[in-house]
């Protein structure tokens, strides 16, 4: 069974009420669990305004699921979520293989560094206040800026 | 003649030109007030993740309109451009950012 990560972000009317929220919330949940998914998080990011109007919505409710499962899994909510008239805006993300390349870069910059340190004979965690400190460059007017590199 | 002429005046703009420079060159601090070295902000703060949820981040990439910052101004390198195109263009779905402003 394929195993992937999804996530899936959801937006409420704002005048929903915490009821509301939380009975889509156990709906969306009875799906997973029926075609043996699993919901590894939730995010409530609350009331929040919307960079745009929807549906006559200048604000809504944000909730995030994290979601393992498979791909039919999600096509199913995703024609759920379509139908239902309560949800004014939904998307999902497939995470899983972005996230795996993100921890690869992460752990392979780590590692470099930690050879390069030893190899030059300082302990493999850079000490605080080491090196140079950061400079404060002055990169707020893009306007004036010539276009030649040098 | 007319050709010839061009291009004497056109060489003499670009000599004016190169002396100016020297001249710049010169003082020395006036050059850093010129140019202004570009570095890509992902690479030089490490941010390995542009997440589409991360609207603090991303926003300054999207200006006044909602267009999308060229890397020709922001100075993005072209995997971190890429990244950022995919995250602005979820945040926008979910109405985190807008797609136009007027």
């Amino acid at each position: 069974m394929a195993n992937r990560q999804y996530e899936l972000v959801y937006i409420l009317p704002p005048d929903s009420t915490e009821q509301q929220v939380a009975e889509l919330h156990t709906q969306i949940e009875g799906v997973v669990s029926r075609m043996n998914g699993g919901i590894d998080k939730t995010e409530n990011w609350g009331r929040k305004r919307l960079a745009y109007e929807i549906a006559h919505n200048k604000e809504g409710v944000y909730v995030l699921d994290v979601i393992n499962g498979s791909g039919e899994l999600m096509k199913e909510l995703d024609r759920r979520l379509r139908v239902l008239d309560q949800v004014i805006r939904h998307m999902i993300v497939r995470v899983d293989e972005e996230k795996k390349v993100v921890d690869r870069t992460r752990s392979k910059r780590q590692t470099d560094s930690e050879r390069r340190r030893v190899r030059r004979g300082l302990p493999p965690v850079r000490q605080p206040g080491e090196g140079r400190q950061p400079i404060d460059l002055d990169d707020t007017d893009d306007e004036h800026f010539d276009g030649v590199e040098v | 003649m007319a050709f010839g002429q061009g291009r004497t005046g056109g060489g003499g703009g670009r000599g004016k030109a190169g002396d100016k420079k020297g001249g710049e060159k010169g003082q020395g601090q006036r050059r850093t007030l010129f140019r202004r070295r570009k570095v890509c902000k992902f690479c030089a703060d490490k941010i390995d993740d542009i997440n589409y949820k991360d609207v603090k981040l991303i926003g300054p990439f999207v200006p006044e309109r909602g267009k999308i910052l060229p890397r020709r101004i922001s100075g993005t390198c072209a995997m971190h451009q890429r990244k950022l195109q995919t995250a602005i263009k979820r945040a926008r779905q979910i109405a985190l950012i807008p797609y136009v402003t007027d």
